[in-house]
């Protein structure tokens, strides 16, 4: 464990909580802090591409408004939570502010009409949005590289994939643009670009964070949630975004603001369980020798590791590549040309459907077509029992796996928290995926059992890889039962507390 | 479940989802497509009698809100997202007649 020191008390002046007390405390203004986050953003994104859009001039119409603001109200007043805070938020979640293209040819120009839920409640909270952020198109993909702007590049190393489909935000963030952005995972695309990129990020509670607003890829799954350095940069994040929303009629109706300072508890005698499955062989060794440290970590930190089992953790990524693919393609059925998005050129006389197909056609790109092609044929007549519907059953074994391991049962193993890897690997290359989507799903498979059980996930970064020539982030994942996102905060910043990972910067 | 897509029934998904790749692309997605259906053939091993299946993580259906009026979009911020219109209509082409898709 290298030198630490609590990050609660010194944050790196890049971290959310550093800027966020500066200007409370008068030292910068909100002019000062968005005009350094544009400077950074105009140098840096022609070589990460984290960037689908830079709103400068719109960031500093509203940094302007804020500092007014700010005097009006004289030096002691209290401000809220995220006042002055830049944040970037991803290209498929919809802001008023410039375009809303979801990384695609079918949305290049569409504009939205209204701030997603998420993006209004983090403006009513002081955030500065000041960018819109790259990811694999309708976020479809563990890369970043299915983009129709280009991939997105990993900041620890160029050559290297910064992981999908929040492929974006967490470069972004990486990179020191902003300190915080909003991702959304619908099967591990926070968690594993935040693995990759070597941050914090959290998929809520299903229901947790509302989904208005944000452009659906599979309903039953899809999620918002922050990305930032440290979990006690996530925490105030994420309580701004959070809570009962009437426009969303999966929003859970549960108690929403929780308060940061629940974090600083200490973790002994909690319970964290270790599946035997995350010990794979299949893990890449510097994962394998990560978790063992984490774990020892936990230990030092008073925690009980409990061995656990999810005997159909091996099912999770056939379930979810039925289940997303079908209602992707029944949610992605809407981009017709008619109403919004591209439409596609068609000649007198040509039938409406004509104009269906070839704006589809011409608007997605090959992993959204796979995709939709692929949940076409498992809802299809004669495919449907087959497929989708013991996809949905092995779904329910799934989450019963987790269920029992949170279970408070006698003879139960009872953990407050599945601690396992984020990823299996390291970031990888640029490329070396991309002709081959199986091998590319397989990298999920620690994350996409988590949505379907529909439980709160965090990756955390908890080591590097140092056996080639760039130094690479690990990140681990911790999972909660559900609303237990304030227990995986409070995991995560004790583990933060005792060691560096997160303030390493490439 | 098993058994490689036939490119007759990859024709048929693309045609039913309104994607009309071209004959070189069918051919890349035929073969990516089975892979993955041939890998979630494992489903098959899990004993599955009498487990009910799970759309959603919820345990209620959706929530229903108050039935009352509140802001909502104006039609002209609608109509401005529509690629052609006419006045306050979206305008597409002929629906019927001329051998058309109806």
């Amino acid at each position: 464990m290298s030198g630490a020191g609590d990050a609660s008390q010194s944050p790196r002046p890049d971290r959310l909580l550093a800027i966020r007390n500066s200007i409370a405390r008068g030292e910068r203004s909100v002019r000062e802090v968005v005009t350094d986050a544009i400077d950074r953003m105009t140098s840096g994104n022609p070589r990460t591409n984290a960037l689908t859009q830079i709103l400068a001039d719109e960031a500093m119409v509203r940094a302007a408004e804020l500092d007014a603001a700010r005097s009006s109200l004289g030096p002691a007043a209290t401000l809220p939570p995220l006042f002055g805070v830049p944040m970037i938020i991803k290209d498929n979640i919809c802001t008023r502010l410039g375009r809303t293209t979801c990384a695609s040819r079918m949305l290049e120009n569409y504009r939205s009409p209204f701030d997603a839920t998420s993006v209004r409640r983090l403006v009513e909270d002081g955030a500065v949005i000041v960018a819109k952020s790259n990811l694999d198109e309708f976020a479809m993909g563990g890369s970043g590289e299915h983009s129709a702007f280009g991939p997105t590049r990993n900041p620890w190393d160029l050559s290297r994939v910064p992981g999908g489909s929040s492929s974006g935000s967490a470069a972004a963030v990486a990179a020191g643009y902003a300190p915080a952005a909003l991702g959304s995972d619908t099967g591990g695309s926070i968690r594993q670009p935040a693995a990759l990129c070597g941050l914090t990020g959290i998929k809520p509670t299903y229901g947790r964070v509302s989904r208005l607003g944000l452009v659906a890829f599979a309903s039953s799954l899809d999620q918002v949630g922050p990305m930032a350095h440290a979990a006690a940069d996530v925490a105030p994040v994420l309580e701004a975004i959070m809570g009962h929303d009437p426009g969303d009629s999966t929003s859970l109706d549960a108690d929403a603001r929780q308060g940061s300072e629940l974090l600083t508890t200490p973790i002994v005698g909690l319970r964290l369980g270790v599946p035997s499955q995350a010990r794979s062989s299949a893990n890449h060794a510097s994962v394998s020798r990560v978790l063992e440290q984490t774990i020892a970590t936990f230990r030092a930190a008073g925690a009980t590791i409990v061995d656990i089992d999810l005997p159909h953790a091996d099912a999770g990524i056939a379930a979810y590549y039925i289940i997303a693919p079908a209602e992707a393609s029944s949610n992605l059925a809407r981009y017709d040309g008619v109403r919004f998005g591209r439409r596609a050129a068609v000649t007198q006389g040509e039938p409406l459907e004509a104009m269906y197909t070839r704006s589809r056609t011409e608007g997605f790109g090959s992993e959204v077509q796979r995709r939709i092609m692929l949940g076409t044929h498992v809802l299809s007549s004669g495919y449907y029992d087959a497929y989708y519907l013991t996809a949905l059953r092995a779904r329910r074994l799934i989450k019963r796996d987790f269920d029992r391991a949170f279970s408070r049962d006698p003879g139960m193993p009872g953990v407050h928290a599945v601690l396992m890897p984020a990823t299996p690997s390291p970031a990888f290359a640029l490329g070396e995926k991309v002709s081959d989507p199986l091998s590319l799903y397989l990298e999920d498979v620690y994350t996409v059992g988590v949505n379907l059980a529909g439980l709160p996930g965090l990756s955390f970064p908890a080591g590097f890889d140092t056996s080639g020539t760039a130094r690479l982030p690990i990140g681990m994942q911790l999972v909660g039962p559900a609303l237990g996102e304030w227990t995986l905060l409070r995991i995560a910043h004790q583990f933060q507390s005792l060691t560096d990972h997160h303030e390493q910067r490439p | 479940m098993a058994q490689d897509l036939s490119r007759q029934h990859v024709e048929r998904i693309a045609r039913l989802a309104r994607l009309d790749p071209g004959p070189e692309k069918l051919a890349v997605y035929q073969g990516q497509l089975s892979a993955v259906l041939k890998y979630v053939e494992r489903l098959e091993a899990l004993d599955l009698d009498g487990v009910e299946p799970m759309a959603s993580p919820m345990d209620r259906a959706g929530a229903m809100r108050a039935d009352s009026p509140g802001a909502t979009l104006s039609p002209a911020d609608l109509i401005a997202m529509a690629p052609a219109h006419f006045e306050s209509f979206v305008r597409v082409p002929k629906v019927l007649g001329d051998g058309g898709g109806a």
